[in-house]
């Protein structure tokens, strides 16, 4: 295959091919650094960001590392669909929800890192003595990759020999949209509102007409511009409560009352 | 350069990510840290299928990937539900199950 | 032994039909309070019409043990044992007795208990007493003894405790309780070697079957037969109940402590006779047990100003006479039973008469309160002196008949054994004459010492009848019974044939005339000591030491609260003291340092998920470090 092709070239002597280790020292440092990036970036889109680059250096290594199959899904369906799907949640439960500098549990920064490094050094170690002088083998020539055919052979053996998996995941996969569907399903306390409660609601709320709206003035049409009552003071209705500021304030006079707004 | 080089950084971005599940505590960042130790752990598969030259570690990343997927699915909804209950996503409001 | 037929077939009905009307008057209520009494006391004088058909309906002398068996009540693999009855003569004797004496005591306590609320109750455990003592005497087996035995106990301690609200009375129960628990305990060891070594408890097996019991054997059921009689009969060493048991009413203290259950330990010896035959240790030991308690009882006796506590330790010297009597061997048997019979019959027409008293003096109790009451009481001094003539043995009256007969044996004994036993049991006479002799001059002679608030008057007739009867039996009940060796002759199939006329040790009239002459310095005695001179209204303090020993019944109580109840009470306090602070110590300290450490562990559930997963990823380092050093080793 010609992705495969162009990433690996030739084995030389137990190493990989001189493209491919180009490419890790490129891909790793990036992936690496998106990861580090994640955990520490305060703004949860940007960890969600950084952590789209990490993933997609990982489908890079698949595509390298002869499995163009896994690698086009981790790069359309893992960092396109799934990473969207924690940007949707993000930005539904509120993107300003950044974490605080302040480690409320006592000596857990400590312990987390040391733990981590300890970790690190342990399955590093083990790793690097258990496969010291392994050999990467070409899966274009070995038989059980019928002959280089990688999304073939992935399903040769998806229907064959992982058939019951596959099946019991068909089923993890309908049991999770059912169970998502029973977690977000909200039931509804009261009788269904009809037209006539909410008309009834709206008169004896004492404001039967809706709120004004922004201001659309020379100087600026944001919906952060709030209208000017015909005293040409400020419309608080105008705004909405969650604006985080007047950015655009009308040029015009009355800054007492545009300061009262400040 | 040999195929443990792979090894060596998948264990490093698995111990980022836990360690990043250990200290973080937006809900959504942790469901992140988790994601990336998953996807540590397929790039362990994906070089083990390298150097035994068969596809069955593929498939097992692929296997992993699907479970993934569901569990996102799974663990967003149970983050929206909590919020929309405890208007929070920090996993340290929520620990009303203790002593 | 024939099998029941006719008539006979029904005894059971002895059993059931007052247990059926104990039951029928307790469950009732109060809506039975109007009617209670009657049935209560007519069915005694059932039982006692069906006893006497039941009597004449066993003719000739090889048919008069009569077996009723009734059912099969402990099946059980390789042991079995019966309920059923047996009607010989012996239990014929105690049959007539319990129920002939229990209609006329009834038949008072229904005068007697008139005023008094809890008459109903009253019958209810008088008529379960009679149910459950009828069982103890007809029962063929050991067990179904025992059942009536502990039955009677339970009679004896609630109607001791019948008016429980006062202090005393529920005292004096628990007393008789604790003093009976002893025997019964002796009486169940005995059933339970009967099991061991013939593996049956009937009679008939025990005592005639095939098994020979060894000496040994005999020995052991003997004493703890011995000790449940002790327990039952108030004798040395378990006799200190049976004084404080008069605290209950006096119908209670006639029929129960004096003339039926009390004996029952009298019948326990004489139904076992073979067994006592066997072991002369045994047997001796009845004989010391009864030679000392009829001394000890006549002792305690003079020197009580409690009338019905000095009937009380009457009773106690008379069982003795009985027990003395059927301790002597075979032979004997007989005159104890029928010493026992007579006993029954004056002392229950004494405490009757005591009741009597008692009721017309406002329920006071005191001898040295009393005084001069023959005049107003003429009925119940009449009946006093007949029962007071019977116990001393005046010639012609009951105890002339039985007990002289007692002294007489135990004089036959022989030897120096029979000399001592002799003279024992003639001085316990003499001494009987001058303390009954006291209790009826302070009670009945004499100046009046009465209470300002006290008008003594006769009592009403259900009450004088059912006296008079008993006093009538106390002076000719002896002589019907001995006459032409009647009732010797009936019981011989029961307890042996009777002693033989032959060589006595002192010929018959003159112990006869000796025994006479010792009752009337008795008597004589009593009368110079306290019916010539004024009677003091409160006890004379510095008297001699025997009247004080005698006063604090010979130190009984004392040495029993010493020796036993106060190291008893120092026992359980140290267990107490070891139990709070070892067994608890170590319970509640083991307790509080699971609970301290579980407190300081559950610490650690904190509620955070970042700190569990903290200490996730610890313990997975932990497990990958173990598993590499396994494998890289």
């Amino acid at each position: 295959m010609s992705a495969v092709g162009f990433a690996a070239g030739e084995l030389t002597n137990g190493q990989v091919p001189l493209g491919e280790a180009v490419a890790f020292w490129i891909l790793g440092p990036i992936s690496l650094a998106g990861a580090i990036g994640m955990v520490l970036l305060r703004n949860a889109v940007h960890c969600a960001l950084s952590l789209v680059a990490t993933m997609m250096s990982l489908g890079m290594f698949y595509l390298i590392e002869q499995g163009p199959f896994l690698g086009l899904v981790q790069i359309i369906v893992y960092t396109g669909a799934i990473m969207i799907l924690f940007l949707f949640v993000l930005m539904l439960i509120g993107r300003d929800a950044s974490d605080s500098i302040i480690e409320t549990l006592r000596g857990q920064r400590w312990a987390a890192a040391l733990f981590g490094v300890g970790f690190a050094l342990l399955v590093a170690l083990s790793v690097g003595r258990a496969f010291k002088g392994s050999k990467p083998a070409d899966l274009n020539t070995t038989e059980t990759n019928a002959g280089g055919q990688n999304v073939n052979s992935i399903a040769a053996l998806l229907f064959t020999k992982y058939l019951f998996a596959f099946e019991l995941t068909s089923a993890l996969l309908i049991i999770a949209a059912v169970g998502a569907m029973v977690l977000a399903h909200v039931e509804r306390d009261g009788p269904k509102p009809t037209q006539k409660s909410i008309a009834r609601e709206r008169i004896r709320s004492g404001r039967p007409q809706p709120l004004p709206g922004p201001g659309v003035l020379s100087s600026g049409n944001s919906i952060g511009t709030p209208a000017l009552l015909p005293d040409g003071s400020i419309s608080h209705e105008s705004v909405m409560a969650s604006t985080p500021g007047l950015r655009e304030l009308p040029a015009a006079n009355h800054s007492a009352n545009a300061d009262d707004i400040r | 350069m040999t195929p443990t080089y792979y090894l060596v950084l998948s264990a490093a971005l698995f111990t980022i990510g836990a360690v990043g599940v250990l200290v973080r505590r937006n809900a959504i960042v942790v469901f992140m840290c988790v994601e990336l130790m998953l996807n540590a752990v397929n790039l362990s598969l994906v070089t083990f299928a390298r150097v035994n030259g068969s596809l069955d570690g593929q498939i097992m990343a692929f296997f992993v990937m699907v479970v993934a997927a569901a569990e996102v699915v799974i663990g967003l909804a149970i983050i929206m539900s909590i919020f929309r209950t405890r208007r929070s996503a920090s996993v340290d409001d929520a620990n009303l199950l203790k002593y | 032994m024939t099998t029941a037929h006719g008539i006979q077939s029904a005894a059971w009905l002895l059993i059931a039909l007052p247990l059926l009307s104990a039951g029928v008057l307790l469950v009732a209520g109060r809506r039975a309070d109007k009617w209670a009494h009657v049935v209560g006391a007519a069915v005694p004088v059932v039982l006692f019409g069906y006893a006497v058909m039941l009597f004449f309906s066993v003719k000739g002398e090889g048919n008069r043990e009569i077996n009723l068996h009734l059912y099969s009540w402990i099946p059980v693999a390789g042991f079995k044992v019966d309920a059923g009855l047996l009607i010989d003569p012996l239990s014929m004797v105690f049959v007539l007795l319990i129920t002939g004496v229990g209609s006329l005591i009834h038949i008072y306590a229904v005068g007697y208990m008139a005023h008094d609320e809890g008459r109903r109750r009253f019958f209810g455990y008088f008529n379960y007493f009679i149910a459950v003592m009828l069982l103890l005497v007809l029962a063929n087996s050991y067990l179904a003894l025992y059942v009536g035995w502990e039955g009677v106990g339970l009679a004896s301690y609630l109607l001791i405790s019948f008016y429980y609200s006062r202090n005393i009375a529920a005292t004096a129960g628990n007393k008789a309780f604790f003093a009976n628990r002893v025997g019964d305990v002796g009486l169940s060891i005995a059933i339970m070697i009967m099991f061991a070594y013939v593996g049956s408890t009937s009679y008939a097996d025990v005592l005639y079957g095939d098994t020979q019991l060894t000496k040994g054997v005999a020995t052991a059921i003997g004493f703890m037969l011995l000790l449940g009689a002790c327990g039952k009969s108030g004798q040395f060493p378990l006799q200190t109940w049976l004084p404080d048991a008069m605290e209950g009413p006096t119908p209670v203290s006639a029929l129960i402590h004096a003339a039926t259950m009390v004996t029952a330990g009298v019948y326990l010896i004489a139904r076992s006779a073979p067994v006592f035959d066997v072991s002369q240790a045994a047997r001796t030991a009845v004989v010391v047990v009864g030679a000392i308690t009829l001394l000890y009882g006549c002792v305690c006796g003079c020197g009580q100003d409690d009338l019905k506590r000095v009937l009380a330790y009457s009773t106690v010297s008379q069982i003795g006479y009985m027990f003395l009597a059927v301790g002597l061997g075979p032979g004997v048997y007989a005159i104890g039973i029928i010493h026992l019979v007579g006993h029954g019959f004056f002392k229950a027409a004494l405490f009757l008469s005591a009741g009597s008293v008692m009721h017309a003096m406002n329920d006071r109790i005191d001898m040295r309160r009393f005084g001069g009451l023959f005049r107003v009481m003429p009925i119940t001094y009449g009946v006093f002196v007949c029962g007071y003539l019977a116990i001393i043995g005046f010639p012609l009256a009951t105890g002339f008949w039985t007990k002289d007969k007692i002294i007489e044996a135990a004089l036959d004994k022989g030897g120096t054994s029979g000399w001592v036993l002799g003279v024992v049991a003639l001085a316990g006479a003499g001494l009987t004459a001058f303390y009954m002799t006291r209790a009826l001059v302070m009670t009945f002679h004499g100046e009046r010492r009465w209470e300002d608030d006290v008008h003594p008057h006769e009592a009403s007739r259900s009450m004088t009848y059912p006296m008079i009867a008993l006093g009538v039996l106390s002076l000719v009940g002896g002589y019907l019974l001995i006459f032409g060796g009647g009732l010797q002759h009936w019981l011989t199939p029961s307890v042996g044939p009777s002693v033989e006329e032959g060589v006595h040790t002192v010929s018959t009239l003159v112990l006869t005339a000796i025994t006479l002459v010792v009752v009337a310095l008795g008597v004589l005695g009593g009368w110079v000591a306290f019916g010539r001179k004024p009677v003091p209204i409160s006890q004379p303090v510095g008297v001699s030491p025997v009247t004080t020993a005698a006063r604090r019944n010979i130190y009984a109580d004392a040495f029993n609260e010493m020796v036993l109840q106060r190291p008893g009470q120092w026992l359980s306090r140290a267990l107490v003291y070891f139990d709070n602070r070892g067994v608890d110590g170590a319970v509640t300290g083991l307790a509080a340092g699971f609970g301290g450490g579980s407190a300081r562990l559950k610490r650690t559930q904190t509620g955070f998920v970042r700190s569990y997963a903290l200490s996730m990823l610890g313990g997975t380092i932990a497990v990958v470090a173990v598993l590499l050093a396994v494998r890289f080793q």
